[in-house]
Parts: structure tokens; sequence; C-alpha cells
């Protein structure tokens, strides 16, 4: 199977990258990792690709990075679009101080808009 | 001192609100009793039974969880800087709200008689320079009674005495029963970004004098 993740700058996109790789070398999936512009994130899309890059050598997976400009949600669908895509993954959402699951307007554009089926990583 | 916010708030404050401990009766004629717990750790066991016997059917953005364990840790890992007001009908805990800091380190509060031990951290913040996440919660069949009306006021007017001007939720954006409540009391919508609906509302700073205010400043 074709996926596209899309990874912010937070702790949560991580995460959402470590599980992304286990799963990708679980079913033998191929993998395109699409660092997304979020200027109030934590992390440069630079510092994420690289943080990437190093993660799927330590995992042994030949996948390509890109990184993508502009509207997070937008250029990921764009992209996944153009290419030949089975699946969309993203984050599942933030955790409130009251543990409440939250999910931001990325999430909802990318859900409404994706082509394809959309995984939320919890 | 005043803190900065993340979110945004009504410009007029709303209150002051009534302080547990208060009985009444509800809608059904039970007679509700509501109190603001001096330790959580004393009423946890009901609360968790509370939640335990929630129909799961209206859980909202992940919580409460189910199964008494992972209620339990749920509880425990926010109740520790919380602050609680509980409605019991008979002795058993029919309706619990709360507000959780949002903040790393949360000021400590006044709470009254004891102490709340787990908030003895120096922190340079007062609890009206953060901001307070609210979640409500009445057991389904005591639902449409008022109860969770006079729950929230109540837990209001306990914010307001210990010095919290700042709440916020999040609410489904189609559970319009929720959102009509929240408004009633004082909330506005804010935040039209998010899946959820977001909400706040500004209390009126309450110097409540009874306390010696042995806050440092």
């Amino acid at each position: 199977m074709d996926v596209l993740m899309g990874l912010g700058g937070s702790d949560e996109s991580i995460k959402t990258l470590r599980r992304t790789i286990e799963r990708t070398k679980e079913v033998d999936d191929e993998l395109t990792v699409a660092i997304l512009e979020k200027p109030e994130s934590k992390r440069s899309q630079e510092e994420m690709r690289e943080r990437a890059e190093t993660l799927l050598e330590d995992a042994d997976i030949d996948a390509e990075v890109v990184v993508l400009e502009g509207d997070p949600g937008s250029a990921l669908v764009d992209y996944a679009e153009q290419g030949e895509f089975d699946q969309l993954v993203i984050g599942g959402g933030t955790l409130s101080p009251m543990g409440k699951i939250q999910l931001g307007p990325i999430t909802e554009f990318v859900l409404l808009n994706a082509p394809t089926t959309v995984k939320l990583v919890r | 001192m005043s803190g900065t916010y993340e979110r945004d708030y009504p410009d007029d404050s709303s209150g002051p609100f009534p302080a547990p401990p208060t009985t009444f009766e509800d809608g059904d004629g039970r007679p509700i009793d509501v109190r603001a717990p001096d330790s959580f750790d004393a009423v946890i066991d009901d609360v968790v039974g509370m939640y335990d016997a929630f129909d799961p059917t209206d859980r909202a953005q992940g919580i409460p969880p189910t199964g008494e364990d992972r209620i339990r840790n749920w509880l425990e890992t926010i109740s520790g800087e919380s602050i609680n007001v509980v409605a019991r009908h008979d002795g058993d805990v029919v309706a619990h709200a709360m507000l959780v800091p949002d903040a790393d380190e949360p000021p400590a509060l006044d709470l009254g008689e004891n102490e709340n031990e787990n908030a003895g951290e120096e922190s340079p913040l007062g609890p009206g320079d953060i901001e307070w996440e609210l979640a409500i919660f009445v057991l389904q069949e005591y639902q449409r009674a008022g109860i969770g009306t006079v729950l929230l006021k109540q837990l209001l007017g306990h914010a307001g005495s210990v010095g919290i001007t700042h709440v916020w939720l999040t609410v489904e954006r189609w559970n319009n029963p929720a959102i009509a409540l929240y408004e009633r009391v004082g909330f506005e919508r804010t935040g039209g970004e998010s899946f959820e609906q977001e909400m706040a509302i500004r209390l009126e700073p309450t110097d409540g004098g009874e306390s010696d205010s042995s806050q440092t400043e």
C-alpha cells in the first residue's frame, strides 16, 4: 500500500511518525513523509525533515521525504491528489488538560477533503 | 499581576455565583446535596463509582474513559490541582464537575480548612493568572432535572471564591442542550476554528476577604 503521512512539528507528530514507521515495517508499505509548514509549532520544517530522515534511516526504511509549503491541510491534500496514494496518515489529535481529545482545523480539513482513506494515529 | 491568556474571553464578567455547599430539590423532586470536597482523595472512590455507571454513549472527546481502572487513573492524573464539586442523592454521587488548570506549574490554592497537600509547590502565578478547563457530567437518570445548571453555577461560585477568573471548555458542536446551558450561565462561543466548539467565561474577581490572605505576593 502507498501511504502518505503528514508531519507537523509537535511531540504528537513525532509519535505519529514512530507509529507509522513501525506499521510500515510490519506490512511492507511504501511510505512518503510530507513535512508540513506550521510556523507556530515548536520545531522548524528543517528540524523535522532531519528528524524524520534520521528515524527512517534508523528503521532502515527507504521512504521519500518531501517538504510542503503553504497551508498545511491544503498542501497535504493537494499532494495526495497528485500522487497514487492509498492512505493518508496524520496525528489523531492532542489532549487537553482535562484529557479531552481535540482535533484541530488541519485534521478537519484533511478528513473532509482527502481523496483517500485517512488514518488518525493515537 | 495579570497573566497572559492563550484563549479569548468575554469582555464582561459573569457572576458572582453561589458557592457550595447547598441542598436543593431537583426537577423530579429528589433532594440533591452539592459540596466542594476539601480533598478529592476523600471522594474519589464515590466519583469513580459514578463514572463507572455512566453510559458510555454519552462520552465526549474520549472522556470519561471506561472501566474502573482507567477511570481512576484518569481522575488521579487530573485531580492533583483541580477544583471539584460533587452532587449526591441518597449518598451516591450523581454528578461531578471540575476545573483543571492549564499550566505546567499550577498555583497553590487556599481551599479552606484542609490545605491541598498536592499544591504546596511554589508557583509564580496566582489562580487568576492561568486558564482553567471545565468539564461536567451528570449521570443519565439524573439528567434533565436541573442538576447540571445548579452544579455548574456552584462550581463557578467555588472557583470565584478561590480567585479563578478565566474558565474555558470545549463541547461537541451538535450538542445544543449543553451549549445552551453554558450560554445561560454566561459562557460565550470563542475559537471557531476547531472541530469542537470552544466556549469561555470571565469571572468577577472576588477578593473573598474571609480567608486569611496568606498568598505570597
